[in-house]
């Protein structure tokens, strides 16, 4: 084997690993619901992908998500929670409102109609 | 002379005043009778001594913009300061008369409550404060303490040119000054603002001239402007597209040309550094005006630590145009034999993936057409009667009660019951039953349906997001945000597929640069694009929603309405299904057909006996006895001591004699002699008619026979059922030998006879229990614990009330043959899903092993990255298209 070719193996293999950590391994940052007159309430912002995308909330009472869609890319037109029936189609540059209950404590995943980018709302007792 | 009615506020004329009065040295005139009379009651409740507050008796109502209505707003002040306004708020949840006086002390607690009453009949407060001292969101705080809500109509209206949060405030308060106005706040996020209000006080001018008055503007929020906006959007996306696939297109044909030396002569003479800046000058702006969304789209998903399809095509263009301006700037990089620029793939791919997105674009608009359609269908405006005037008003704005005129070929706007007048109604929009209904006094109407040639006057029964279109629009909509389970393979692959592309297409290129023959580079960098260009995650990710949304849109359009992708993916699987009897087979509305009376009774004593009884009952085969008695114009004594006995019969006392009244089992169980009629009771059940024992005082007096005919087409249904390869049973709580008869009529060969209403359940578990998957059709009241207990539940809804909660698949219309309707395009979709996955799946797990050169060792063939660019714009397309298919589906006869 050339030396070219071991470097190129080598620093290939480590960005493939680098690609593994950084899309799958990375610890994503957790934001609280802001509880206001009894309503949570979260600014989502949509720009390639939800921000906050992993959101605390309490149990049994409104969740209200603010979505902002900040790009006209289709990839992030629509977004789902599988786990409470909704599906929305969020316009750009609009405010998209989804009030959610959440009863029962748990991980519950929304993303965009094809399932690409990923969200996720905790719910704590 | 101009003159303001003391009572109502209403300006009129002094000589064209009902009556006017002195009182103190002045004198007061009156619009009408009723206002004079109540003057006459207490004069000095009505009296303002001084003239400017008058003035602000009339600024007051120019302000609500309102007019005033007799015993609903009146105006009124007694002392100079005072300003007084009489309200009646709608209560909700009072469900005792102690409630009532509970909200009356609650009431008049607050500070500058007059008189406060609670009628719990009507569910109404009738309040008198002063306008001075509180508003009436203070009224409404107080009802809520007390553990009640309001009723009122809510109202959400846009506004235009909130900057700061003082702005929220401002428009707050001044909106809850509003008499009548119980709730408002103001969302700077959303620009809006969500006003509970009370609607016969408060009209939405009088409202909108509030806010426009603070120097704000007002937009109309409804159900239809979103739909445009989207709509509006997405025609531009579409043309956006479209343009930057133009340009592309353009400019990638002198790209294409000039990568070809060997075409044009004189084109080789130029030397080669020469031609490369020029094609570099070529795709440069395609790349910038036609790629960049690409780029933009994958480096914002980037930095969210998420990847799409945008990731694949940025770094795969990326890669070929980064190495290409190498050699073009910096040949002295590379050996000779690795200069190569791929200036034309760059373009090309841009151009056929920006061709895909176009016509995905176009197709994509096209799965929600169902449901647009749905919403396009609601009604704008309403013509009221209001104090006696009918007025056209917006659709939001009709209360429950409102009496509704609707005229030849008009839209009737909400649900409601006929009043008077009659039509024939086109109601195929709603509930896909094509032929016209006729509507006359006690029907029921349906919203967004549309009215023929007669005119009618109906009573408003469900307006805003109860009616029958919003459930069906809501439930639609709720349907298409579930998942077949069938995709749940195809979502845990999706939510990895990119970054495991890039992986892939990392270790193509160190193989190829390892292993592949020369030029190595050139090589890996063709397999390393190839591979993820043609990796399209659009497919897979397209296959199930895009089938699932023009699946239940279409059943929408049939009146058949599917909970999800569940409900549908059990729908094509079952075994058997289960058809209650009564209101599915047969029509359910029985006829009394014989009577026969013993021991010396006449026939219509009998009947008249029995309807007394069956009065209390709501038992439809009681009904039909009472019926059957009224149409004769028998009079029935009033009975006492009533008790239903569920699934055996009746039981009371009736001048003074025990009156009991049902099926064999209660005569059997009762001990009475039936020995005389049985005989006959055989005969009638034989004709499936069903018998109806009578004993008076434990003594057998006579039968009644009560038959409910057969729907017309439930026979065909039926057939259309068993071509589909089910078994079909059929479930009642009949005596066996009319369940037996009316089996026959319909060619049913299993029966669940005498079953009572709680055992249903029992029998689709004992059904499960065999190995078979079942389906349970009911009307979905009395049947749910065996909707629910069955595998798929089907309720036939009748009328406005479409009951979902049980059920998996509602059907608007009593019709039997959408079961089997519906059962068809839930394998058509089930087919359509699985058609689309396979599709994915085995284009993806193809195309990419392809593309990376598995064959090139075998057969020498690497495929080019424009070829699967091609690929990749056809598969999502496809796959849309494919889905698209089921817009065509059609019953099979």
């Amino acid at each position: 084997m050339r030396l070219d070719q071991i470097i190129v193996t080598i620093s290939g293999l480590f960005l493939a690993a680098g690609v593994i950590w950084y899309f799958f391994l990375y610890k994503r940052q957790t934001v609280r619901a802001k509880d206001t007159e009894g309503i949570q309430e979260v600014k989502i912002s949509v720009k390639g992908g939800y921000d906050p995308d992993l959101i605390v909330v309490k149990k049994d009472k409104t969740v209200r998500l603010n979505f902002y869609r900040e790009e006209t890319s289709s990839c992030t037109e629509v977004v789902v929670f599988p786990d409470f029936r909704v599906r929305k189609e969020l316009p750009a540059f609009q405010n998209t409102i989804i009030e959610i209950m959440p009863d029962k404590i748990g991980e519950y995943d929304f993303h965009c109609d094809m399932n690409m980018i990923h969200g996720k709302l905790i719910v704590e007792e | 002379m101009k003159v303001v009615d003391p009572i109502c506020g209403m300006k009129i004329d002094s000589e064209e005043a009902i009556g006017h009065l002195e009182h103190k040295g002045e004198t007061y005139y009156f619009c009408s009778d009723s206002c004079l009379e109540r003057f006459q009651e207490n004069p000095e409740q009505y009296v303002r001594s001084d003239v400017t507050a008058k003035k602000e008796v009339k600024m007051e109502k120019k302000k609500l913009g309102s007019k005033t209505k007799e015993g609903v707003t009146s105006l009124t002040g007694f002392s100079d300061q005072a300003n007084y306004l009489k309200l009646e708020i709608p209560i909700v949840g009072m469900s005792c008369a102690s409630c009532a006086v509970t909200i009356e002390k609650s009431l008049k607690d607050v500070e500058g409550v007059q008189t406060a009453s609670v009628n719990y009949a009507n569910q109404r407060a009738h309040v008198t404060y002063n306008l001075n001292e509180i508003s009436s969101p203070d009224l409404l705080k107080a009802i809520e303490s007390a553990g009640y809500q309001t009723g009122g109509a809510v109202l959400r209206i846009g506004i235009k040119g909130i900057s700061c949060a003082s702005c929220v405030d401002k428009i707050e308060k001044a909106l809850k000054k509003i008499p009548g106005v119980l709730k408002a706040t103001v969302n700077p996020g959303t620009e809006e603002a969500r006003i509970e209000y009370l609607p016969e006080m408060v009209q939405l001018n009088a409202i909108k001239k509030t806010i426009e008055d603070l120097g704000y503007q007002t937009v109309h929020i409804g159900d239809e402007i979103p739909e445009d906006r989207e709509k509006s959007q997405h025609e531009a996306e579409y043309k956006s597209l479209w343009h930057k696939f133009l340009f592309a297109a353009i400019l990638s044909v002198p790209i294409l040309i000039g990568s070809f030396p060997e075409w044009i002569p004189s084109w080789a003479a130029v030397p080669q550094q020469t031609r490369w800046i020029i094609l570099f000058a070529l795709t440069l702006p395609v790349l910038i005006l036609s790629g960049s969304q690409f780029y933009v789209g994958a480096w914002r998903a980037f930095r969210h630590h998420s990847a799409d399809m945008n990731t694949l095509i940025g770094v795969g263009t990326g890669a070929a145009f980064l190495y290409s301006f190498a050699a073009t700037f910096l040949p002295g990089l590379f050996p000779e034999n690795l200069r190569n620029v791929f200036y034309d793939t760059t373009a090309i791919i841009i151009a056929l993936i920006l061709i895909g997105k176009v016509l995905e674009a176009k197709a994509k608009g096209r799965t929600s057409d169902a449901i647009k359609r749905l919403i396009g269908l609601q009604a704008k405006t309403a013509r009221v009667v209001r104090d006696g005037k009918e007025l056209d008003i917006p659709v939001e704005e009709v209360l429950v009660g409102d009496t509704v005129v609707v005229r030849p070929g008009e839209k009737i706007p909400v649900d409601g019951i006929v009043e008077e007048g009659s039509s024939t109604v086109d109601e195929s929009m709603v509930t896909g039953e094509p032929t016209p209904a006729k509507k006359s006094r006690g029907d029921e109407v349906i919203g967004a349906t549309i009215n023929k040639i007669g005119s009618f006057k109906f009573k408003a029964a469900k307006v805003g997001k109860d009616t029958m279109l919003s459930q069906i629009v809501k439930m639609v909509q709720e349907a298409q945000s579930t998942k077949a389970p069938i995709q749940r393979l195809a979502d845990v692959i999706s939510g990895y597929f990119v970054p495991i592309v890039i992986v892939a297409a990392i270790l193509t290129f160190i193989v190829w640069y390892d292993f592949g023959p020369a030029p190595q580079l050139t090589f890996a960098l063709i397999t390393f694009v190839t591979v993820l260009i043609i990796a399209c995650p659009c497919a897979l990710g397209l296959a199930t929603p895009t089938s699932i949304m023009v699946g239940t849109g279409k059943g929408a359009e049939n009146g058949i309405l599917i909970k999800g992708g569940e409900a549908l993916e059990t729908a094509h699987k079952l075994t058997a299904i289960v058809l209650d009897k009564t209101g599915t087979i047969t029509l359910g509305k029985p006829d009394v057909t014989d009577v026969i009376s013993l021991n010396g009774m006449a026939k219509n004593e009998l009947l008249a006996l029995s309807a007394a009884l069956e009065k209390s009952s709501e038992h439809p085969l009681g009904e039909a006895i009472v019926e059957s008695a009224e149409e004769k114009g028998l009079t029935l004594a009033k009975a006492s001591d009533f008790s239903a006995i569920p699934g055996l019969g009746v039981k009371g006392t009736i001048d003074g004699q025990s009156v009991l009244l049902g099926n064999l089992k209660l005569m059997q169980t009762s001990q009475i002699d039936l020995k005389d009629v049985l005989d006959q009771s055989q005969a009638f059940a034989e004709q499936g008619k069903t018998p109806i024992f009578v004993a008076i005082n434990q003594k057998l007096s006579g039968i009644l026979a009560v038959a409910d005919p057969v729907k017309e087409d439930s026979k065909e249904a039926i057939r259309k059922l068993k071509d589909i390869g089910l078994e079909v049973i059929m479930i009642t709580g009949d005596n066996s030998k009319t369940a037996e008869a009316i089996a026959k009529q319909v060619n049913i060969d299993r029966v669940f006879a005498e079953v009572l209403p709680n055992e249903k359940a029992k029998y689709v578990k004992q059904l499960q229990q065999e190995g078979h998957i079942v389906g349970m059709v009911g009307d979905g009241l009395n049947d749910a614990p065996a909707l629910a207990q069955a595998d798929v539940g089907i309720a036939i809804g009748t009328g406005t009330d479409v009951a979902m909660e049980a059920s998996e698949i509602t059907l608007i219309k009593g019709k039997l043959t959408s079961v089997a309707t519906a059962i068809q395009l839930s394998k058509a979709t089930m087919r359509n899903i699985k058609q689309n996955l396979f599709g994915s799946f085995f284009y993806n797990s193809l195309g990419i092993p392809v593309a990376a050169g598995v064959l090139y060792p075998f057969f020498g063939i690497l495929l080019s990255p424009i070829i699967a660019s091609a690929a990749m714009a056809a598969s999502s397309v496809t796959v849309v298209s494919n889905a698209l298919r089921l817009r065509r589906f059609k019953a099979a006869a």
